[in-house]
């Protein structure tokens, strides 16, 4: 037993201790949340000063299409790759075996999630435009972002079916139901809420994706909207058609283009593409709160 | 010895005559001769064992177990960690299935059919031989939800008929007054004790003949454990109830007949009364004297 007075400066000190590393956890999180505001904050600023509204028009002198291509090119991906991510992740965590062939499976899954995007951008344009002899079209870039997208989906559900306690799983069999009858009706909805995590992590990468559609979707963009016949390449809805999407017009009006408001056009598509990420998170949150509720009920 | 006024201590630390408070009237009266000793219960035996040996592995977790158990009783297997008992109650509706290299052999039987025989639905199997967990363990989802899980599973879709399973299940598990005006709320929002009755209430929608209870009051505070020994009274009128307990004096109040478990062997089962009172087994007198265990 230590004397009351070094009992009392030992404590003294810890507190001390105490102090000083909060506030530098304080100080760190300031830095971040600062240089957060700062960046959207420079980024909006910028993108909206000496905006005008034929900026946003859906021609060819405003983004319009660019930022509709974006939004289409996103669902085409998440519709491609959610589905599959979900099903690749449910065969990794509930019917493999642990072995060592699963957990190297479950490398490369990892391994491909940070696969640079130009090379599959590049391995884009030779399997899904050069072997099938296409034009560059949304449908190729769609498919490369899901290759980026489906790794994320993946491991989101792996790891959402490992953290449900055990006991879920016995009481749903001990019910009398099959395997697949507890993963459908039980199982699966309990992860929705963090399923929904990895699907906002793979959209917002398919937002923001420029490299790996350099070569798949293309560069350009020419839609007539009043023509809804599907085949047609000016059809807006046709996933055959070339298809711009905002990041690449950003890398374009930096780069290439020679028009006279290029620079004020980069700057208004990133500030598209933040509040569109912002606003589709968002969005995703609220839908996964909602069906959380309805699965759950209300209470909690 | 007399173990009548030890086990006269309920739950919640309340002191009562023996047979006068009790959840129940244990069956006095034993009718069914077996090898090991005289069974509370009427003629039908619900579920026999033969010869039954399990093994994890190389370990051997059940020794030739020979067990008759009796329609509309309650059972309860006792004996210290480890013994076997919750394995043996994991048999009968083919849990240990989910278990790697578990393997076994002998006979277990319900209604005479074999349960190991190959061509057993094992899914049918658990629905007739409903199963509530050590730790209770309602579904992430509403109260409602959780009661016709089961029998959305086996096909009920009818909304008047679901709903007359929820109240029923829910009235049989002594639930429905506490949750009826909540029952889209979450399971998860239910107290422990709740939530165990609720795992019952669901077990019962299902409709099974067979309630097997694996320590279901351990985790559950005495009031608690008090309703759900309670409801065993009611529960064995319809269900042949058999109950995994580490606490002797639950099995003293609420079993009509006892067996007790030891290193992976029977060493003796036969009626409450007499297995209380006149063990015949020395082990057995050791164990629920408190002197091992």
């Amino acid at each position: 037993m230590k004397s009351e007075p070094e009992m009392n400066r030992i404590s003294r000190r810890n507190r001390t201790t105490d102090r000083f590393m909060t506030g530098i956890f304080y100080a760190v999180a300031g830095f971040i949340l600062l240089l957060l505001l700062a960046f959207v904050g420079y980024t909006l600023y910028n993108g909206f000063a000496g905006f005008t509204p034929d900026m946003l028009s859906f021609t060819a002198e405003g983004v319009g299409n660019q930022l509709f291509n974006t939004v289409y090119l996103v669902i085409l991906a998440l519709l491609i790759s959610v589905p599959a991510g979900i099903l690749a992740g449910i065969y990794l965590s509930e019917y493999a075996q642990d072995t060592k062939m699963t957990r190297f499976i479950r490398i490369c899954v990892e391994t491909l999630s940070s696969l640079p995007s130009i090379v599959i951008g590049l391995f884009g344009y030779l399997v899904f435009i050069l072997m099938t002899h296409a034009r560059w079209n949304l449908l190729a870039g769609a498919l490369a972002v899901s290759i980026l997208c489906l790794p994320l989906i993946t491991i989101t559900t792996v790891d959402a079916f490992r953290a449900l306690p055990a006991e879920y799983k016995e009481g749903s069999l001990a019910l009398g139901a099959t395997h697949w009858e507890s993963i459908v009706h039980m199982l699966l909805p309990a992860c929705i809420p963090r399923i929904m995590t990895g699907v906002i992590l793979a959209a917002g990468r398919g937002f923001g994706e420029a490299a790996a559609l350099l070569y798949t979707a293309g560069m350009s963009t020419d839609l007539n909207w009043s023509n809804w016949n599907l085949t047609s390449p000016t059809c807006p809805l046709n996933p055959m058609r070339p298809g711009e999407t905002l990041a690449l017009q950003i890398w374009a009006s930096r780069t290439e283009s020679i028009a006279a408001n290029s620079t004020q056009i980069a700057n208004l598509c990133s500030a598209i593409l933040i509040l569109m990420v912002l606003g589709f998170s968002i969005l995703a949150r609220a839908l996964s709160r909602h069906l959380d509720k309805k699965a759950t009920g209300t209470a909690q | 010895m007399n173990l009548q006024t030890k086990i006269a201590v309920r739950p919640d630390g309340s002191q009562t005559p023996v047979h006068q408070d009790l959840p129940f009237q244990q069956d006095q009266e034993a009718k069914i001769q077996t090898a090991y000793g005289k069974l509370s219960g009427k003629e039908k035996i619900k579920i026999g064992m033969q010869n039954l040996d399990l093994y994890y592995g190389d370990f051997q977790a059940l020794k030739g177990i020979n067990m008759e158990i009796p329609e509309n009783r309650v059972t309860a297997f006792i004996g210290p960690s480890g013994c076997g008992k919750s394995t043996c109650l994991k048999t009968l509706n083919r849990m240990n299935d989910l278990v790697e290299n578990c393997r076994i052999t002998g006979k277990v039987t319900i209604d005479g059919e074999d349960i190991y025989a190959p061509r057993t639905d094992v899914t049918l199997l658990r629905k007739r031989a409903g199963m509530v967990f050590q730790k209770a363990n309602p579904f992430p989802m509403s109260i409602y939800d959780n009661v016709t899980y089961g029998p959305k599973i086996h096909g009920v879709k009818n909304k008047a008929k679901l709903d007359e399973i929820v109240e029923t299940s829910l009235q049989a598990a002594a639930l429905w007054d506490e949750v009826k005006d909540r029952l889209k709320k979450s399971a998860l929002s239910l107290s422990g004790g709740q939530q165990q009755r609720l795992c019952i209430a669901r077990t019962l929608a299902v409709k099974p003949d067979i309630l097997l209870m694996d320590e279901p009051t351990s985790a559950l505070d005495p009031i608690s454990t008090l309703k759900i020994e309670d409801l065993m009274g009611d529960l064995r009128k319809e269900y042949t109830v058999i109950i995994v307990t580490h606490n002797m004096q639950q099995a003293a109040r609420i079993a009509d007949n006892t067996a007790f478990f030891l290193l992976g062997q029977l060493v003796e089962y036969t009626n409450t009364t007499d297995m209380f009172n006149n063990p015949a087994d020395e082990r057995t007198e050791r164990y629920i004297t408190g002197r091992f265990g």
